[in-house]
């Protein structure tokens, strides 16, 4: 089977969450890339260098600056032609685009993936991770998106796979990207972070999310996420959210702080290798699910534990 | 100008789904259903633009079995005008009920779609999307703040590295994200008066799409559950459990 990936980049650099895909990818056949992009040339480079890559598409236009979905689905759609599937990372990318592929090839998407048991059968989350259901297609061609956590990265070096250019219909002209808000930020990125500290509704203003938590994680290294809770209320930035409908994180380390372990909050952190949490109340949800358990006001015991680590 | 709300039941967000022991599924024998949080989102932002004036009718559709019409019902006693019940006994993926949809759209000539970014139950997050690839219609997936201009509607997205702002060409679809808004309760004069607006029903089969199964599920099975560990006593005991782990390092 040829598959055909989608690489996840911001036109310099490319994401790690391709990697996974790649991984994913690699168990149904041979492994080529699409760059699709707006001067993207070393996103391709990086891309020819990946282990297990047989072939780069690069797709250099304005059109793709941005992703929009209306103009890369059908320069995807194309290049199906020759391609038995399409793997997307379930980014927010991943999952804006590959929907609009799948109904144009007339086929029914698997979504964000687990593990692939065969050519055409695969396992995936449902409820929220409560139920994993095992689906096997029907269908010709395949269009699955890759949850990241679930799958090994592929290694970034090793590889020297051919670039090949290709070009599409460009702009559909339905579309138009406006702006990015994007933050920056020094801490490592929350999906692929080794330590992650979240906070919850308890932290009650961004002041103290800013002075309570991120002092932890600046300590530590660390990530830092939030419940639905925390977002809502504006403490942090909606990309912080960590859970069914936010962000999949599975670090070495998770820190739950003044969140009470909600299944949806669950749903996004519970294949952590460890799980600490910090909350007042002794019969939180989250301490049923925490490998330690630490009983205490967030307000003392957090400043305390920055303190002394 | 018209709106179309697609709204789908689910199990209760509120309610911990419990696998079947024969692996057929989960049990929905018995427990509460509602709509999924993300359709009420989607009905919610439909009614404020209609209160804020580019928006005349709201139009509010479900596809499954008869019980819909009560997820319809509330949606039609939160504001919606009027409700299309599509009824089926089988299941329904994503592909096909956005062939429904295309479907209805084609009938209604709605000018914007608004539908849930993904429902709670299957967890796809696929439906807008693939509907928006039939129409061939722009998309404005996971939104986080819609505004109407001129044939236009501009509309932020919350992607993972923060928010993202396009304009997209009406008539376009939109699938919401949480902080779209807060649905409004239903209020109990409403709820009488949602009674008596109209709700058409249909069966799949009206429609002449064939929307059977692409995939077969095979097995649903509990993920490996985790046990819970041990409390510590205090700050000190966990400074000692982390640096055991040597963090930091
Ligand atoms: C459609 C839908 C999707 C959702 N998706 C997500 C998602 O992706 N991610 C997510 O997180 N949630 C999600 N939710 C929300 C989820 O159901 C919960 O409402 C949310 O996770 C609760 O956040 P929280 O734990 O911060 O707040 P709460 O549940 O209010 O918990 C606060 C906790 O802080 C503790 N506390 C209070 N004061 C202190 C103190 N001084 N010191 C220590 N502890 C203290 C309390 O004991 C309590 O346990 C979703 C809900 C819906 C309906
Ligand atoms: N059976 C259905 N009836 C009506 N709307 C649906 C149905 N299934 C999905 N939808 C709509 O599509 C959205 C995304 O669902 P999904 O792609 O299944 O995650 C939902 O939030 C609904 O707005």
């Amino acid at each position: 089977m040829k598959t055909l990936v989608w690489v996840e980049h911001d036109n310099k650099e490319l994401k790690d969450a391709t990697l996974a895909a790649v991984t994913a990818a690699s168990k149904l056949g041979e492994v080529h890339l699409l760059v699709a992009g707006s001067g993207c040339d070393s996103v391709a480079q990086a891309a020819a260098k990946i282990e297990g890559v047989g072939k780069v598409h690069v797709a250099d236009d304005a059109a793709y600056a941005h992703a929009l979905a209306e103009n890369v689905a059908p320069l995807i759609v194309d290049l199906m032609g020759h391609h038995d599937a399409f793997v997307a990372p379930a980014t927010t990318t991943g999952k804006n685009i590959a929907p609009r592929v799948a109904a144009l090839l007339d086929v029914m998407q698997i979504s964000d993936i687990l593990s692939v048991e065969g050519e055409d059968s695969f396992t995936r989350p449902i409820y929220a991770g409560n139920a994993i259901a095992t689906v096997k297609t029907s269908d010709e061609k395949l269009v699955v998106t890759v949850r990241g956590t679930a799958f090994d990265k592929a290694s970034a070096e090793g590889g020297s796979a051919e670039i090949e250019q290709v070009s599409g219909a460009g702009d559909k002209g339905i579309s138009s990207f406006v702006k990015a808000d994007i933050a920056e930020s020094e801490r490592p990125e929350l999906t692929s972070a080794s330590i992650v500290v979240s906070g919850g509704r308890a932290l009650q203003n961004s002041e103290n999310f800013h002075n309570i938590i991120e002092p932890l994680a600046d300590k530590l290294g660390a990530a830092v996420g939030a419940s639905r809770a925390a977002v809502d209320a504006g403490y942090v930035p909606n990309d912080y959210q960590v859970g069914q409908t936010g962000k999949i994180v599975a670090p070495e380390i998770y820190i739950a702080i003044g969140i009470s372990g909600a299944i949806q909050h669950l749903a996004g952190m519970k294949d952590s290798k460890t799980i600490i949490a910090i909350n007042k109340d002794e019969d939180a949800p989250i301490f049923q699910v925490a490998d330690y358990g630490l009983v205490a006001d967030l307000y003392k015991a957090v400043p305390e534990l920055t303190e002394k680590l | 100008m018209k709106v179309l709300v697609p709204v789908k039941r689910v199990l209760d967000y509120n309610v911990k789904p419990r696998v079947k022991a024969d692996g057929s599924g989960v049990d929905l024998a018995n427990v509460k259903m509602s709509m999924n949080p993300f359709d009420e989102i989607a009905v919610e932002e439909a009614i404020r633009l209609k209160e804020k004036g580019p928006v005349e009718e709201i139009v509010v559709v479900s596809i499954g079995e008869q019980k819909c019409q009560e997820t319809l019902r509330t949606a039609l006693a939160m504001g919606a005008d009027r409700a299309i019940l599509i009824t089926t006994d089988e299941r329904v993926e994503p592909l096909g009920v956005a062939k429904l949809l295309q479907k209805v759209v084609e009938a209604e000539s709605p000018e914007l779609v608004i539908l849930g970014k993904q429902a709670i139950d299957d967890d796809n997050n696929q439906t807008g999307q693939m509907l928006a690839a039939l129409l061939g219609w722009a998309q404005g997936t996971f939104a986080s703040k819609v505004e109407l201009g001129d044939g236009k509607a501009t509309v932020t997205r919350e992607i993972d590295g923060g928010l993202e702002t396009d304009e997209l060409t009406l008539p376009a679809i939109v699938t919401t994200d949480l902080r779209l808004n807060e649905p409004r309760y239903a209020s109990l004069p409403n709820i009488m008066k949602a009674k008596s607006k109209p709700m058409d029903t249909k069966t799949v089969a009206d429609y002449g799409v064939d929307v059977s199964p692409r995939l077969t599920v095979t097995n649903v099975s509990e993920p490996p559950k985790r046990q819970a560990g041990e409390k510590v006593a205090d700050v000190d005991e966990l400074v000692a459990k982390l640096k055991a782990m040597g963090v930091p390092a």
